[in-house]
């Protein structure tokens, strides 16, 4: 059973705020959607967030989950927010890169990275 | 290890059996000595074909089924999921990697499926894929 289970562990870096994922898998339609819900009302009261969100503990994504990161990426660019992603293997990293979506997004490999870069 | 593994499951249109069908299948998988790789891109194919036919095929409706085949040997798998919906056409499907498209969230399905496995395609009416991931 899923349904309460966090699917974040969140912490904050200074301004920035970092949500690392904390499920293998993130596939199906119900955690992924409390992945946006929790990450809505992380973002919500901030006025132009920065977030980092960490994928070191993820192994397998569906493109349901790329339509979340894409439904979230646009929230935050219209606070005038930043989004980074870190820690994807490389295989997932091919995902995005064959679905182009490493253009959209901007992606570092470590989290030290992802803060550096915001 | 077994010579061949032949099955065949019916599932309701809920995601919660695809996924436990899906976890069987690739331990299955696992089995038969598949690349990382390889496994990667048939739990990825797996997930995309079932999801469409719960979700986009039989538009979650609990009376419509999904029936997943599969035959796996050590030097191939070959898998179909067939669901009970009125079936659609591919080629109308929009290329998701157009920049018009890049920053839709959906339709990334089933060029994910045709770059992950090396053969898919579909029955006439639309309702069923078929896929082939040879065990390189």
């Amino acid at each position: 059973m899923h349904e309460n289970t966090p699917r974040l562990t969140v912490t904050n870096e200074g301004d920035v705020i970092v949500a690392e994922l904390v499920d293998k898998k993130i596939l199906d339609e119900v955690a992924i959607t409390q992945i946006h819900e929790q990450l809505a009302a992380l973002l919500g009261p901030v006025a132009a967030p920065k977030l980092v969100m960490d994928f070191a503990r993820v192994a397998h994504m569906s493109s349901s989950a790329l339509g979340m990161l894409i439904t979230l990426h646009k929230r935050i660019r219209e606070k005038q927010g930043e989004l980074r992603l870190c820690g994807i293997s490389p295989s997932i990293y091919e995902v995005f890169v064959i679905t182009r979506l490493n253009e959209i997004f901007q992606i570092s490999k470590t989290r030290p990275e992802a803060l550096a870069s915001l | 290890m077994p010579d061949k593994y032949v099955t065949v499951s019916t599932i309701a249109s809920d995601l919660r059996q695809a996924r436990q069908l899906e976890d069987s299948l690739i331990h299955e998988v696992g089995r038969f000595g598949y690349s990382e790789a390889a496994v990667f891109a048939i739990k990825l194919a797996l997930e995309e074909a079932i999801n469409n036919a719960i979700r986009h095929g039989n538009r979650c409706d609990p009376d419509k089924r999904v029936t997943v085949r599969v035959e796996l040997d050590t030097a191939e798998m070959s898998i179909s999921v067939t669901d009970e919906g009125p079936g659609f056409n591919p080629g109308t499907v929009p290329d998701p990697t157009a920049d018009e498209n890049l920053e839709k969230p959906s339709g990334r399905g089933i060029m994910l499926m045709r770059a992950y496995m090396d053969d898919v395609h579909y029955n006439q009416r639309g309702n069923e894929i078929c896929m082939c991931k040879r065990n390189a």
